[in-house]
């Protein structure tokens, strides 16, 4: 991590003549070109304009029927299933097609050619760099890891609040949407390519007609904002066009908190929380720990007070962790006490403890239903927050009512918790806004036909937007439409115009974390494709287009009143951008007042136990609303507690498919809102009885070739009213059967000893109860083969805590990004097939009110490896320093080591599955690590190439090449966002993993088989309240 | 026939050979017709034109298998070993007979299995070149696999892992195949020449001429015939023993639940035996009828062959219930878990399936009527054909699919392409069975011979 360099000035190599190739592949035969006549077209043309090929320029009819034939026809070949033949085919022609694009004129500014090498730019060693990506709008802050100017990486920036070096599967899997074949690539006008300088000229007839009514009719429609940059460009375009609005509709946004803050202080204030601080949380649906941009900070923060209090120097009370939920989560799963409760429920609980607590609020008609369900846990929950006053927090799930979270608020504000562990500040976005509502009006006015230029830049409406608002239908009834998006999705199929978004690391920008400090989104690479970012096309409706982005940027800081002189600003300019973070940007917290509230009616409302059923509707973990389902990454990644992968469904408790009378994969009509769809019935203990969880982000028509056709879309029972859930919901039986691909079948751990859990008054008072109350330790050192000589001066061992692994899969997604590791699709998952490395496996203890236990399993790295001596020609051996290395260019592909190897860690390459043809894949791989070929085995490597690089550089500094105890970090562990992961040198009695295998909660799994594991695991401890039976 | 014999020189016990065959000459006679002939029956042809579309279908999947790669199969991580390695094993089991027949009934001085000694050979020779595609092409890159397993000086200064089983299994494979092709073609050289002297036509004469090498029929050449002979059924027999015990490690050496088994070995080579004497008898029954070959495959082979194969059934069943009772001894939780499982998990019914076809259906051998009754004999054999197939794949499939990590746990099942490369064997066994039948001597003539009370003088 040493090599931070401030700013990336790099230029990447284009193919120029792909497009040539490609369309003599496709047996088009073209006639010569006219030269004189060219000459005589462009003279006749005024203003800039850029053309891809001559053909184009000659606008022959032969280019038109290139055009025509190529594209839309293989874009519409892509029907049906997810079929490995065509994708590859698919992938290969529109990656030449994407080399049509290839060569475009840049900025000249941007240039900078390789005749000096840029400094610190050293073949064979990353350079990183800090810049940020936005998670549901907020930044959170990263290091790109780039090799010779290429992006293989995306890790969380260890000075960034709402990262401290962790990051989640989304912002890992960040870095394959830049080199998706399927991207954007051109502009477009009605369906055929054309160019920015076409798109910019297009603009000026209808925004000189909306300038002259003063804006009246123009509309700008965006996701959550929180970059200053854009904010001061959108505020100084509403400034000029008073009558012009600006709509932000982030569909995976629940307006709840905005609303509820209004209700309780009336006015926008944006809240976040310091759990570091907190002993006691209540999360009220709130998936805290995976949803949202502070998750990964308050995933640590959290975490760390409670592993500190296990395995740290000092014991002290670990913290103790709520959760009540619809649907089970990552957060849920470890939870010390966990509820499934409905919507309805839930508020009744909150009002409940609200009662007890001293909150009064004001009900419009009548108080809610009394708290019905476990009194003990009801009177725990109370005395436990009662007794930590100023240090616990209550929670809100972004997805709950706005009541629920004025509740919550007023709640924190009785124990005294308000700027302790539970901060307020000035809102994070730069114009808060209840989302719903803002479409709403947007439909509306479209229909009423007050629209006639509509901008819609980076949303998706048409496929997200509740359906009864029927936004397509109103669109179409605006005469100038433009879409600004990575993908040509299905709004810019109904788009006269659409352009190409930059990738956040393609191009620059600024972000606001949780916690309001600004983060520069720094790029890392020259733009693939002739690609825009938000700022340009918001510049054109300014009237400043051809600014460069970057100095949009320092405009916008250098005017901030932070910085007294232009001399100081660029100082500080510099350092932003290396630490990833302007200095002072941080919202202090914001004294509020808070008002008498008022809970509406229907508020605490029970579901009837026997007949009520409720459709909660939820953005995937992963996918979110939809924006990045052609990530096969995301797709392919377990969710955590379903274990699903590639397919979103009804998610119903065991109680509740038995009193529906259906069956796992059974297919049911879901009826809500005015819309219908068909879900599979997917069954998961934990799930709140009667309700019907399913995720938003499937069932996309445009979203590429990966994305397309995977699930249904949710989007269409949504309510336009803004609200995740409803009771009105229908369920109709079908008797068809659709497979879903869940990468764990069985549930039950079988009476074996894999995940050992304890509470901590068991931990306390019987240390070693891992060891005593499970499983049977091997006796002696027992092998036929004698033992591996284990001197050398690293030996390398990792630990797991269980305690803290929450089953997010961050370490899963690191490990496909560092390890090029290959997606599989769908077929190959059902087939059980899939290939990743580490997989976190999870169990469940009951049916109905299941523990849940999460356990990721990499190679265990055994000193008796079983798997080593079955391999014929060796292909599989162990390495002095104790790794299982595996040499894939001697493996033959016997599968004699899977089979042999109790943990089930390794992988084959059943099939070609590495795409060999798509060119930006290639440019996305790690150099490192070898991409492996089809009939070869694979499986965790500890990372051993950072541990080579490690032993270089220390052979090089000590000769011995003895790597200090902490130095090589997995990327798992890296990825991890509590802290779970623990890798080092075992032979360093300092390094961290020593000490926690010194723990009593040390133990090895199936340990009893004598492979003597370098991987193992602290067993889990809970810190129940003992007053919950 | 109007002089009866008048008194029998001495009390034989009861004839291997049928009474139709009563000199050399017709001996020769009926054995050197099947092939010195223009004539073929139809039926013949109907086999050989099966067994050659099979082997269209296996080219295809072979190909395609190449081309793709094995995930064609329905393998997964769990269950790294399907269709193949069953296949493999099976066939290596039936390849078992021929070898126990010639060497070990020899060296027991056993005279009735000259009549199917021959026959037993070829098959076992074709079922070990089917069983041997296998190993290679169930490789992830059999190009690499088909030389890298054998331990040959490299500049790398690589060698191939010799504690790993799938070694000994490419030494015990080619030796087993080795010694049983020498061992066959030294049985067929005095016979080649006898067709070569009663050959025809000039083509055949010059095709066994060369096969016959020389062949003189002096008794030098018979001395050191019987003395070669002799040799190499001192050669083979170890190899029963230890082809089937090394394919058995494959398993035995591993630490999965189920196949981690000392039992193994000998509960393999009795299964083998078992297996391979039921496939004698699938293909020789047809043949003694088409051929006409009842007096030298008598009522007294099939009753021979049926009580072998009661016994090694009983000796598979013992293994069958020792794998289940030292599952339950053990005490293990995951052999426990294996045990319960096997009877009681997804794969179930192929287990009750197995016991019926191996262990229960063969009790009805234990009654002569039946084991004398061609029908009921055929049957059985190819309930145990069956049944065979199933105990590898309950041995494969069944113990991989749950073993320790219940998270991994997950199923399997064979694909189309699974099927055709396992079906396309039978053809290419078939194919090549027929063509020997059809061309070269399919019972040895000289050895035969000795049978008649003439012949049957000790030297």
């Amino acid at each position: 991590m040493t090599d931070i360099v401030s700013t990336p000035q790099l230029s990447i190599d284009g193919a120029p003549d792909a497009g040539v190739g490609a369309a003599d592949h496709a047996g088009f035969s073209r006639k010569r070109l006219d030269l004189p006549q060219l000459r005589k077209t462009l003279s006749g043309q005024s203003g800039q304009q850029y053309w891809r090929s001559l053909d184009e320029l000659a606008d022959s009819n032969e280019f038109r029927q290139l055009l025509e034939r190529e594209f839309p026809e293989n874009a519409s070949e892509w029907n049906e299933g997810f079929d490995r033949r065509n994708f590859l085919k698919l992938m290969g022609a529109s990656l030449a097609f994407g080399g049509l694009t290839g060569c475009t004129i840049q900025p000249e500014e941007k240039i900078v050619p390789w005749v000096r090498a840029p400094e610190n730019v050293i073949p064979g060693r990353p350079v990183y760099y800090a810049t940020a990506i936005a998670v549901d709008g907020a930044a959170v802050g990263l290091l790109a890891e780039s090799h010779m100017g290429r992006p293989t990486k995306l890790d969380g920036n260890p000075q960034h609040p709402a990262s401290l070096g962790a990051s989640h599967p989304t912002v890992q899997a960040a870095i394959l949407d830049l080199y998706d074949p399927d991207r954007s690539q051109t502009v477009k006008n009605a369906g055929r390519i054309s160019t920015w300088g076409g798109f910019v000229n297009a603009m000026e007839p209808p925004l000189a007609s909306v300038q002259a009514k003063k804006g009246a009719g123009l509309r700008i429609l965006t996701g959550s904002v929180t970059s200053p940059t854009l904010g001061t460009q959108l505020e100084g375009i509403l400034k000029s066009l008073p009558e012009a609005r600006w709509h932000q509709y982030d569909p995976a946004r629940g307006d709840g908190a905005e609303l509820g803050a209004q209700q309780a202080f009336g006015e926008s204030v944006h809240t976040y929380y310091d759990l570091s601080l907190a002993d006691v949380v209540l999360s009220l649906d709130a998936d805290l720990f995976l949803a949202g941009p502070a998750a990964m900070r308050y995933a640590r923060d959290f975490m760390q007070r409670r592993t500190q209090s296990l395995h740290g120097a000092t014991a002290s009370i670990p913290n103790r962790l709520y959760v009540a939920e619809t649907s089970p989560s990552s957060t849920g799963s470890i939870a010390d006490h966990r509820l499934a409760l409905d919507t309805g429920s839930i508020e009744a609980l909150a009002a409940a403890i609200a009662a007890r607590l001293g909150v009064a609020p004001r009900f419009t008609s009548g108080a809610p239903a009394d708290w019905t369900g476990s009194a003990q846990w009801l009177d725990a929950v109370v005395d436990d927050l009662a007794a930590h006053r100023g240090a616990s927090a209550v929670i809100v799930g972004a997805h709950q009512s706005a009541s629920l979270h004025a509740l919550a608020h007023a709640i924190n504000e009785t124990l005294g918790n308000v700027g302790r562990t539970v901060h307020h500040t000035a809102p994070v976005d730069v114009m808060p806004a209840d989302h719903a509502a803002s479409l709403r009006d947007l439909v509306l006015d479209m229909s009423a036909g007050q629209v006639d230029m509509l901008l819609i830049l980076g949303s998706n409406p048409v496929y997200d937007a509740p359906a009864e608002l029927n936004f397509a239908a109103a669109m179409n009834k605006v005469s100038f439409r433009v879409h600004l998006g990575s993908y040509e999705d299905e709004t810019s199929q109904l788009c006269h115009w659409h352009v190409p978004q930059s990738h956040f690391l393609e191009s620059w920008s600024d972000l606001r974390a949780h916690d309001g400090s600004v983060s520069v989104v720094q790029p890392l690479i020259q733009p693939l494709y002739p690609t825009r970012s938000v700022h340009e096309v918001v510049a054109v409706v300014a009237g400043a287009s051809g600014k460069p982005v970057l100095d949009m940027v320092k405009e916008r800081w250098a005017a901030d009143p932070l910085f007294a002189s232009d001399l100081a600003f660029e100082t500080t300019w510099q350092k932003a951008l290396h630490d990833g973070l302007i200095p002072g940007t941080a919202l202090g917290d914001k004294p509020v007042q808070l008002r008498q509230l008022t809970v509406p009616v229907g508020f605490g409302q029970v579901l009837d136990p026997e007949e009520g059923l409720e459709l909660c509707l939820r953005p995937d973990p992963f996918l979110g609303a939809g924006s990045v389902s052609n990530n096969g990454w995301l797709q392919e990644t377990p969710r955590p507690v379903q274990k699903l992968t590639w397919d979103n469904a009804a998610i119903v408790s065991p109680a509740t498919a038995e009193r529906l009378g259906v069956s796992n994969e059974q297919i049911v009509t879901l009826n809500a809102a005015g819309g219908q769809v068909d879900a599979p019935i997917w069954i998961v203990p934990g799930q709140a009885e009667g309700v019907i969880s399913t995720h938003l982000g499937y069932g996309r028509t445009h979203a590429g070739r990966v994305g397309n056709g995977v699930g249904f879309n949710a989007a269409v029972l949504r309510s336009a009213s803004g609200d995740w859930s409803t009771t009105d919901v229908s369920v109709v039986k079908t008797f068809r059967q659709y497979k879903l691909a869940c990468t764990q079948d069985h549930q039950s751990m079988e009476g074996r000893d894999l995940v050992r859990q304890g509470t901590i008054e068991h931990f306390q008072r019987a240390p070693h109860f891992v060891h005593e109350d499970f499983g049977h330790e091997f006796p002696a050192e027992l092998t036929l083969y004698g033992q591996h000589d284990f001197s050398a001066p690293n030996q390398w061992g990792m630990a797991i805590d269980l305690s803290a692994c929450m089953g997010c899969n961050a370490c899963a997604v690191a490990c496909q990004s560092e390890n090029n590791i290959p997606v599989v699709g769908k077929e190959q998952v059902l087939n059980g097939r899939e290939m990743a490395w580490i997989r976190i496996d999870r169990y469940f203890s009951d049916l109905d009110e299941p523990e849940i236990l999460h356990q990721p399993i990499p190679c265990q790295q055994c000193e008796n490896a079983p798997c080593e001596l079955v391999c014929p020609v060796t292909a599989t051996s162990h390495s002095e320093e104790g790794l299982n290395d595996m040499v894939y260019n001697r493996c033959v592909g016997t599968r004699y080591c899977s089979n042999n190897c109790p943990y089930k860690v390794r992988r084959f390459n059943f099939l070609q599955y590495v795409d060999r043809e798509s060119e930006t894949l290639k440019m996305g791989r790690n150099p490192d690590v070898t991409v492996r070929a089809r009939g070869v085995m694979e499986k965790c490597t500890y990372c051993v190439q950072r541990i080579n690089s490690a032993r270089i550089d220390a052979k090089v500094a000590n000769g011995e090449g003895r790597v200090a105890g902490d130095a090589v970090k997995t990327a798992c562990q890296q990825a991890c966002p509590t802290g779970a992961i623990v890798f080092g040198n075992l032979t360093d009695e300092q390094s961290q993993v020593t000490r926690l295998k010194k723990s009593p909660l040390n133990y090895g799994i199936l340990t009893d088989l004598n492979t003597k594991p370098r991987t193992t695991y602290l067993a889990r401890v809970k810190n129940p309240n003992p007053k919950i039976g | 026939m109007s002089e009866a014999p008048k008194r029998q020189p001495y009390t034989a016990p009861a004839p291997v050979l049928g009474p139709g065959q009563t000199s050399y000459t017709s001996i020769t006679e009926k054995i050197s017709s099947i092939v010195l002939t223009p004539h073929t029956p139809w039926q013949w042809f109907a086999v050989v034109a099966v067994g050659l579309a099979l082997m269209g279908m296996l080219q295809v999947a072979i190909v395609w298998l190449l081309y793709t790669g094995t995930g064609v199969w329905g393998l997964n991580v769990p269950v790294g070993w399907g269709f193949a390695i069953i296949n493999f094993v099976w066939w290596i089991g039936i390849g078992h007979a021929g070898t126990l027949i010639s060497a070990v009934l020899l060296l027991f001085r056993q005279k009735w299995r000259t009549s199917i000694n021959r026959s037993a050979e070829g098959m076992t020779i074709f079922a070990v070149m089917c069983a041997g595609m296998f190993p290679i092409l169930h490789t992830g890159r059999p190009w690499l696999a088909a030389y890298w397993l054998f331990p040959y000086p490299n500049s790398m200064g690589i060698w191939p892992q010799f504690r790993s089983p799938l070694i000994w299994d490419v030494f015990a494979v080619s030796t087993y195949l080795t010694v049983s092709l020498l061992f066959w073609l030294l049985g067929l050289v005095p016979d080649f020449a006898t067709f070569r002297d009663r050959a025809r036509n000039v083509v055949t004469q010059r095709i066994f001429g060369m096969l016959s090498m020389g062949w003189r029929g002096s008794a030098i050449h018979w001395e050191r015939y019987e003395m070669a002979s002799l040799m190499l059924a001192g050669l083979s027999t170890p190899l029963v023993l230890s082809v089937h015990s090394v394919v058995s490690f494959d398993f035995a050496v591993s630490i999965i639940p189920g196949w981690h088994t000392t039992i193994f070995p000998p509960y393999f080579v009795a299964g083998a035996i078992y297996a391979g004497f039921a496939m004698v008898l699938t293909l020789m029954i047809p043949l003694r009828g088409l051929y006409g070959l009842h007096d030298f495959i008598t009522p007294r082979h099939l009753d021979n062959m049926g009580k072998v194969m009661l016994v090694a059934g009983l000796i598979v069943g013992y293994g069958y219930f020792m794998e289940q009772f030292i599952g339950w001894y053990s005490a293990s939780v995951y052999e426990n878990f294996m045990l319960q499982n096997r009877m009681f998990g997804p794969y179930g019914d192929s287990y009750w399936a197995l016991l019926t076809c191996n262990i229960f259906v063969p009790q009805l051998l234990w009654f002569k009527r039946i084991r004398n009754n061609i029908y009921t004999l055929f049957g059985i054999c190819m309930f145990i054909n069956v049944g065979m197939w199933l105990e590898r794949f309950i041995i494969v499939v069944g113990s991989l699919h749950r073993d320790y990590m219940p998270s991994s746990w997950d199923m399997y099942s064979g694909t189309m392409w699974d099927w055709m490369l396992y079906i396309g064997t039978i053809g290419l066994f078939l194919f090549l069975f027929f063509m020997f039948v059809r061309g070269w001597p399919l019972i040895a003539i000289h050895e035969i011979r000795t049978l008649l009370p003439v012949g049957n003088k000790k030297h």
